[in-house]
């Protein structure tokens, strides 16, 4: 506890008392003040910050109970400790009924005094954590960025809430950028799992080999490299979630190893010949077809259906016009705050320009074209310059596939950075191998 | 501080004293000396709590002419501080008892080492018990007026403590950060290589 923090108001006619206690209590670091009578008091309460008060219950004017009844009226979390010149069962307990935390004789035993106060104290930090943390949860539980009052979004939020509470598997699915990992998290905090731990692999990242050592951890001198035993993300999600992000990109070894250990909730270590037990629940997501993939042989098709017990469908950024504006508002807040800037607003002009582009890389290029607004931006407006996106785009992808949009974006992004694919990767938010893979995919290739 | 004055009210132990010259000079390395001045405490005495009432004697101190002639140095304040020790049971107002008070960052402080006796809790006498508990408690006051506040380390004299045991439980010296931030305030303390003069 940070004594220097902590407020103490001694309320009491009596000067000796309040100098005595004030000088006690400075003493000990604390920030103490006084006040004579109980409007001084209430005027105290006005100017500054206070965690506990010590109340005289006897006082001209205002009595002590009834200050009690007027300081709880404006801040109920304010510590009231009263002091009575004789014990009395009938105050006491008026005093209690009325919110004190308790109440003391005077003269005061200095060892009861210093104990009552310490152990109120940290009463209080207690709850104002449990306030906090409580604050941290529910907006964890609510999404967090989960922004939308789109019908896609709304009803997307709708099965997070049904589906939340109950062990099921499920695979979100939708596009790059759509915040399928915020999903994730928010079925997560909103199921009975959320006090243990969220795991996330991105399968998308790894080679076989790595990924298999990722889930399933290995033991020392597994294979080259191996200098320890290390537990993989399936042992470290033990009583909470398994999240597979981009699960479509696991090979055909580990599909059969993740099915076998989905189904038994046991494996070994690579390396290992220990039998490990995990109890997890698994979320995935893809922006795979799936289906085709297992119709072409290249997913399992028993993995699939084990997976696809309940899907969720999150709509594209184009698709839920109304939420973009709203989203760019959040972003800016966000990064304004974030880097203590006065950006307040986007021009008519700058938020024109962000209604009709249309976001590719969906929630998160309008992020990071956000971020990166707040950056430049110089003044409290976003102009229409300070954003990355300077071409009003809709017409010209009017009509075109996901895939031709996909693969011009990835070009014209490689094109302006010289074909750099880390630099790439970075502004697109991929990772270099997902990179490499879309590349192979779409058949981009430098100098073509 | 250059030097500080202890200085017996109501005929404390002189055993005592002469165990707490030595002591508080070996933490603070601030010269110490006994000076005897004729002040009577019983102005200060409450009768219907049977206690001295130790702000009063505070203020008291501060002000007689008795001090001003026989301690100059407290006059140049930053000088001297004084530590009146007592025999008696000391209490401000509000409170049932006090082992000792401070003036904090200030000149004055006393201590008493009444409820430092083991025989006030049917326990039998201890001498080198009591002796290091009013060295902890004097030096805690003396903190003080350097301008310690208390000290949240469980060994540091510095600490608080408002019973017997959590008195014997905190150590005689003072922590690196107390000690660190009297220094600040107070160069010459805590130097080490020369004698009491």
């Amino acid at each position: 506890m940070n004594k220097n923090a902590v407020g103490i108001l001694v309320v009491d006619d009596e000067l000796i008392v309040r100098d005595s206690l004030t000088k006690w209590f400075r003493e000990s670091g604390f920030r103490t003040e006084s006040a004579e009578n109980g409007a001084a008091a209430l005027n105290k309460l006005q100017a500054a910050s206070w965690n506990l008060m010590l109340v005289d219950i006897k006082m001209p004017g205002m009595d002590g109970i009834e200050l009690l009844h007027r300081v709880k009226e404006l801040r109920k979390d304010i510590i009231i400790i009263i002091i009575t010149a004789f014990a009395s069962v009938d105050t006491a307990v008026k005093a209690l009924k009325e919110g004190a935390h308790d109440y003391i004789t005077k003269p005061i035993d200095p060892d009861y005094l210093d104990h009552l106060v310490e152990k109120a104290l940290s009463q209080q930090e207690l709850a104002m954590e449990n306030i906090k943390l409580k604050n941290v949860v529910s907006e964890l539980s609510t999404g967090g960025e989960l922004i939308g009052e789109s019908p896609e979004m709304v009803t997307a939020m709708e099965l997070v809430r049904t589906v939340a509470p109950a062990d099921t598997t499920v695979m979100i699915l939708g596009e790059s950028g759509t915040g399928k990992e915020l999903v994730a998290r928010a079925i997560h905090t909103q199921s009975p799992r959320a006090y243990f731990p969220l795991v996330t692999v991105n399968c998308g990242a790894m080679t076989e080999t790595l990924l298999e050592s990722e889930l399933f951890g290995h033991e020392r001198g597994a294979f080259t490299g191996a200098q320890y035993r290390r537990k993989g993300k399936v042992e470290l999600a033990d009583g909470g979630t398994l999240f597979l992000d981009e699960v479509g990109n696991i090979d055909v070894k580990t599909q059969m190893d993740l099915l076998r250990v989905i189904e038994t909730k046991q494996f070994m270590r690579v390396g290992g010949s220990e039998i490990i037990h995990s109890d997890f629940r698994v979320i995935c997501a893809t922006n795979r077809d799936l289906e085709k993939a297992v119709r072409e042989g290249a997913f399992r098709e028993d993995l699939y259906y084990r997976l696809n017990v309940f899907t969720i469908q999150l709509p594209p950024l184009r698709a839920r016009g109304i939420d973009i504006a709203r989203l760019a508002r959040h972003f800016l807040e966000k990064y304004a705050t974030a880097m203590n800037k006065p950006v307040r607003t986007f021009s008519p002009e700058a938020m024109y320009a962000i209604k009709a582009h249309d976001w590719p890389g969906n929630v998160r290029e309008l992020e990071n074209a956000v971020e990166r607004a707040v950056v430049v931006c110089k003044g409290t407006t976003i102009e229409k310059e300070h954003l990355p996106v300077q071409t009003v785009n809709s017409q010209r992808n009017q009509g075109r596939r996901l895939d031709d949009v996909e693969r011009s974006y990835i070009e014209q992004i490689l094109q302006e950075t010289g074909w750099n694919v880390s630099r790439a990767a970075t502004i697109l938010d991929i990772d270099r191998v997902t990179l490499y893979h879309k590349m192979e995919k779409y058949g981009l290739k430098r100098g073509q | 501080v250059k030097f500080i004055y202890v200085l017996p009210l109501g005929n404390p132990d002189r055993k005592l004293l002469a165990g707490l010259v030595p002591a508080v000079w070996e933490s603070l390395r601030i010269p110490v000396e006994v000076r005897e001045c004729p002040i009577e405490l019983d102005p200060f005495y409450d009768e219907g709590r049977g206690q001295y009432d130790s702000t009063a004697i505070l203020q008291h101190l501060k002000q007689h002419p008795a001090i001003a002639q026989r301690l100059p140095l407290l006059n140049t304040r930053g000088n001297a501080a004084l530590l009146a020790v007592v025999p008696h049971d000391l209490f401000i107002p509000i409170l049932t008892f006090v082992f000792g008070e401070a003036e904090l960052g200030g000149t004055a402080a006393v201590v008493s080492y009444h409820r430092l006796e083991n025989e006030r809790y049917g326990l039998p006498a201890d001498r080198e018990l009591l002796s290091r508990r009013l060295q902890k408690e004097a030096l805690h006051e003396l903190g003080h007026t350097l301008g310690l506040l208390h000290c949240p380390e469980q060994a540091c004299v510095m600490r608080s403590s408002t019973n017997v045991d959590e008195i014997d439980l905190k150590g005689v010296e003072f922590c690196a950060e107390c000690r660190s931030d009297m220094q600040k305030s107070h160069p010459r303390t805590g130097r080490r290589g020369s004698a009491n003069p």
